[in-house]
């Protein structure tokens, strides 16, 4: 048998190879740039309190949660226990952020369905949300003590995302371990 | 009651499926003539029962039989008629089914057209294209059945995607699927060479009509697809080299390549091992085209709603089906002969320069469409390959494509002088070159691209006249009327090539001179485009069948005269309540006025895009005339004759008499 | 024609005021940023919408990224920054003409050096092929193609 006639063979072996691991991956997912790169500075106004202003720099020092919400945003809803469960545990901080939406709508939003925020900014033109490459709502940034992004979730949070990625890691970055 | 007759035929047809795959196949390999037999009626067979689910499918939709969880789905009771029957496709099992139902259907077609072919050869072809079938009808019934039912019935439907609701949807898919799948044909033809040992030019003649419909259909289902995303879409694109649309391109690439390669192994008896492994690559690119769409590997706008279980199933089958055949084509292909000789130039080189670009094109838009995959999988990163890659890279391949077609088709078999072909095409080259100096000019303006795309274009049409003039000559010569002795093969050939030509001039103009104009209009505001001036006259609320539209009024002014009005919508679907563009064309043999509406901005003004698009319809006129040419060839007489000759020959004279024929003259 | 009235009223009524007619505003105002905001916004993908480009859709996503492109270009940013500005927050992803480096080198060089060996392939196969001796037919064979021939012969020739 001449070698040459087993060159299609090998070309498709090797493209299937590729499919099938292809099967097991998500294309629409986008990983974001931002990881272990410092989270973008922001200050805004907070949602509640309108004088008030929330600035990224003041959450240095410790893990936080960072998480992107709308009240016109129908995955939101069904993240939402998950988060309200988080916060009651106290295990670590969730700071919202208000992704393009209007005041009264958030704050009715949260009266409904509680609030697991320790204070929401509010990104009313969706500016910061840009700067942290936001394009699907609800997302959810891991930032450790010296202000790194360590995790992006893109979608909402499910409890199996949250017990078996996001608590962890949390764990690891809060005793102190950079990875 | 419907619905279970349907899903039970399904069953019944997989059952002659795997009869069809089995018992002819087994007859061919032990020479059981009765067992042969059988392939006929199990295919005829098969098709009635596929067609009788396909039409209880569609009876459904009718009656809009929400119990039926497909069409549940996939309709809803305002969906005008038409597209209640067109949406028995709209969704991934209607559609997979309509493929299967075109697959039995070539069968049939190929069962009861070849009456003459021997045997044991027909057994092979048939039992190839069962094997096919119970591949496919596993993978309905197992993964997509369209027939389960709801319970209880839905009150009424979720309705078919407003983007499919479009007289595209009913022509578009069955042509392109007639093409893809038609390609099944050309590949069991193959494999039953392989598995018969019998590669011969007869092969290639029996082939060669199959592939030229196939590739016709495909081109034109292609070619609407194009047209409507054109006016669909609304962002007045043609081609977006999107992985859908690059699945579909891939299979024509290889089977534009195949219909050039069969056209050497018949005449010739050449290129015989090359040939039936095309064959293989264009069927092997329509079923990667399926498992790219509907596995969700890959993201694209016209995508299925994916599901990973069905991706790993037609993986299975590709795997089955392309390595299974690539595994027969190494064991078989290397006791296969050489076929007739030729020299360094001739026709035969030229063409398999041809089929050499037309691959290496095809192998680019499978490197790009897979290339995101590949480097996501072993992960670096995640990328995207879009329209600007494919227009850098594709333009350097089809280039010498293009021009090496004017040469080819004018070079003899066997051996050409290439002196004797520069002084016959010299003058072609210079009306050519300079035409595309000057006519940029005409347009307005000198672009580098447009005269290169125009040298491409005039260059064809130029070496087609220089082509038939000379057959004119030569039979005025020896006295006879100057058409005489055309076939239709050959004013298929010529027309198909007029087609490509008439495509670049459209690709070209519309690039080089298009005009675009975003602008916010007022009640009354004007703006000027190309010389046609476009009045804005507001809007108006107006009703569908199943939706309510925004409708602009756009005058359309040109040399102070009232020309026409557009009327672009913005529609919005009852049941899905999604906001749909509707561009408003007035089309033309030079031009294309184009208007969408934007979004309303303050003040009852509205943003309106609208553009001028000059030759665009020649892209998709390219295209048909290419498929006509297809057609033509395909009905030439003597593929008639060949069929009633076949039966009485053994196929070695006649591969012996085509090598004799071609030594003697020149065909 | 009365239909054509009563549309138009409509038109009128729906719209208010009657404007004076006048030439229409571009949506972007700058006609040199108009042009390069047309060119990259094409070669930007939308990322909530399956394969779509920026300068197509008319999504959220699409709208934010076209204003955010219009102010960096109005602030004087070269279109590489504009693209720098975006792969900073979404990743090459969001370029539709993926930049060259390492891991994108077969992607871009793949399609050229397809087209090389190709042609080396050809060359030598059809060097080879020249200089192969005429195929020999057995005396049979040419007997039985004879018959075919005259057959042909018989029933008009084509081709």
């Amino acid at each position: 048998m001449k070698l040459r006639f087993l060159i299609p063979l090998v070309v498709f072996v090797v493209m299937v190879g590729f499919l099938g691991k292809g099967l097991l991956l998500d294309p629409s997912e986008v990983p974001s740039p931002l990881i272990d790169k410092p989270a973008p500075q922001f200050t805004l106004s907070e949602l509640h309190n309108p004088g008030a202003k929330f600035a990224s720099e003041s959450m240095k020092g410790q893990v936080w949660l960072l998480n992107v919400w709308a009240s016109w945003c129908v995955s939101c809803r069904q993240e939402h226990p998950v988060l309200v469960e988080l916060a009651r545990q106290h295990i670590v901080p969730i700071y919202g952020l208000n992704y393009k939406d209007t005041r009264p709508e958030a704050a009715q939003w949260l009266r409904e369905r509680g609030n697991p925020y320790d204070a929401s900014a509010f990104d009313n033109d969706g500016r910061v949300g840009m700067d942290y490459g936001v394009y699907g709502v609800p997302e959810t940034y891991v930032i450790d003590k010296k202000g790194i992004i360590r995790y992006k979730q893109i979608g909402p949070i499910s409890p199996s995302v949250l017990r078996d990625q996001i608590l962890p890691l949390v764990q690891r970055l809060q005793q102190g371990s950079p990875t | 009651m419907i619905p279970e007759i349907g899903h039970f035929s399904l069953i019944l047809a997989l059952a002659m499926a795997m009869v069809q795959a089995v018992v002819p196949l087994i007859g061919a390999a032990k020479g059981n003539e009765n067992w042969m037999r059988m392939a006929r009626p199990v295919a005829q067979g098969q098709f009635l029962f596929v067609a009788t689910a396909f039409a209880c499918l569609t009876y459904a939709f009718i009656t809009s039989d929400f119990s039926v969880l497909y069409v549940a789905e996939h309709s809803n009771t305002e969906l005008p008629l038409q597209y209640r029957v067109g949406a028995v496709w709209g969704g991934h099992e209607g559609s997979m089914l309509l493929w299967v139902l075109m697959l039995t259907g070539w069968t049939m077609a190929v069962s009861v057209l070849s009456r003459k072919l021997a045997d044991d050869l027909i057994a092979r072809v048939i039992g190839v294209l069962g094997l096919v079938s119970t591949g496919f009808l596993f993978f309905i019934l197992l993964t997509s059945n369209p027939f389960i039912r709801l319970m209880p019935a839905a009150l009424e439907g979720r309705d078919l995607n407003p983007l499919l609701q479009d007289p595209g949807l009913v022509f578009h898919p069955p042509m392109l699927y007639m093409g893809y799948v038609g390609f099944s044909v050309a590949f069991a033809f193959a494999i039953a060479a392989l598995l018969g040992g019998r590669l011969d030019a007869a092969w290639a003649r029996w082939s060669r009509p199959w592939t030229l419909v196939a590739w016709m259909f495909l081109t034109m289902g292609i070619a609407m697809g194009s047209i409507w995303a054109y006016y669909e879409l609304g962002w007045g694109g043609w081609w977006f080299w999107d992985p859908v649309e690059n699945a579909s391109f891939m299979p024509w690439l290889a089977g534009t390549a195949l219909i050039h390669s069969l056209a050497v192994t018949e005449k010739r008896g050449s290129f015989k091992n090359w040939t039936v492994l095309l064959a293989i690559i264009a069927f092997s690119l329509s079923l990667l085209g399926t498992f790219l769409v509907r596995s969700g590997v890959l993201t694209s706008v016209h995508a299925f709603a994916t599901d990973p279980t069905r991706g790993v199933f037609i993986l299975i089958l590709l795997v089955i089906v392309t390595g299974g055949s690539m595994a027969l084509y190494a064991w078989r292909a290397p006791k296969v002969g050489l076929g007739g000789r030729f020299a360094l130039v001739s026709r035969e080189s030229f063409l398999l320069a041809n089929n050499v670009l037309l691959l290496v094109a095809a192998a680019t838009v499978l490197l790009g469409t897979l290339y995101p995959l590949i480097i996501d999988a072993l992960g670096m990163g995640k990328i995207s390959v879009g329209p600007p890659y494919f227009s850098v890279v594709f333009v350097p391949v089809m280039t010498p494509l293009v021009f090496l077609m004017g040469v080819g088709a004018m070079a003899r078999w066997k051996e050409a002088s290439l002196p004797d072909l520069a002084v016959r095409l010299r003058w072609a080259f210079a009306v050519a070159l300079i035409s595309a100096v000057i006519v940029p000019f005409l347009m307005g303006e000198w672009y580098p691209l447009v005269s290169m795309g125009l040298l491409l274009s005039f260059w064809v049409f130029a070496t087609i006249f220089v082509g038939v003039r000379r057959r004119v000559r030569r039979n005025q010569e020896i006295g006879r009327p100057g058409f005489s002795g055309m076939t239709r093969s050959y004013v298929g050939m010529q027309l198909a090539h007029a087609g490509v030509g008439a495509f670049i001039v459209g690709v070209t103009l519309v690039n080089g001179y298009q005009v675009e104009k975003d602008v916010r209009m007022n009640v009354g505001d004007t703006t000027e485009v190309a010389g046609y001036t476009f009045r804005f006259d507001g809007v108006a609320q107006t009703k569908g069948p199943n939706y309510t539209a925004t409708q602009g009024y756009i005058q359309v002014i040109k040399d102070g005269a009232d020309l026409m009005v557009l009327h672009p919508q913005k529609r919005n679907y009852n049941v899905q309540t999604m906001p749909m563009t509707e561009a408003a064309i007035d089309t033309g043999l030079t031009r294309d006025l184009y208007a969408s509406l934007g979004e309303p901005v303050s003040g009852g003004a509205w943003s309106v895009r609208i553009y001028y698009k000059p030759f665009i319809d020649w892209i998709w006129g390219g295209c048909f005339i290419m498929a006509l040419g297809g057609g033509l060839a395909m009905s030439d007489r003597r593929y008639r004759l060949a069929s009633r000759r076949k039966a009485e020959k053994p196929s070695g004279a006649t591969h012996a008499a085509g090598a004799l024929a071609t030594e003697g003259g020149r065909a | 024609m009365r239909r054509f009235l009563f549309v138009l009223i409509a038109a009128w009524a729906v719209c208010g005021t009657v404007a004076v007619a006048k030439e229409a505003a571009p949506m972007i105002r700058d006609p040199e940023i108009a042009g390069r905001m047309a060119h990259l916004t094409q070669k930007l993908r939308c990322l909530v919408c399956q394969g779509q480009s920026v300068a197509d859709s008319g999504s959220d996503f699409s709208n934010d990224i076209r204003r955010e492109v219009e102010k960096l270009m109005e602030e004087g940013k070269s279109d590489q920054e504009v693209i720098g500005f975006l792969v900073q927050r979404y990743g090459d992803f969001i370029l539709f003409e993926p930049p060259v480096k390492s891991t994108t080198a077969p992607l871009w060089i793949g399609p050229f050096v397809l087209m090389a060996l190709g042609g080396a392939v050809l060359v030598i196969v059809l060097a080879k092929r020249a200089k192969r001796p005429v195929e020999e037919l057995s005396p049979e064979q040419v007997a039985a193609a004879e018959r075919l021939l005259n057959d042909l012969e018989k029933e008009g020739k084509d081709s």
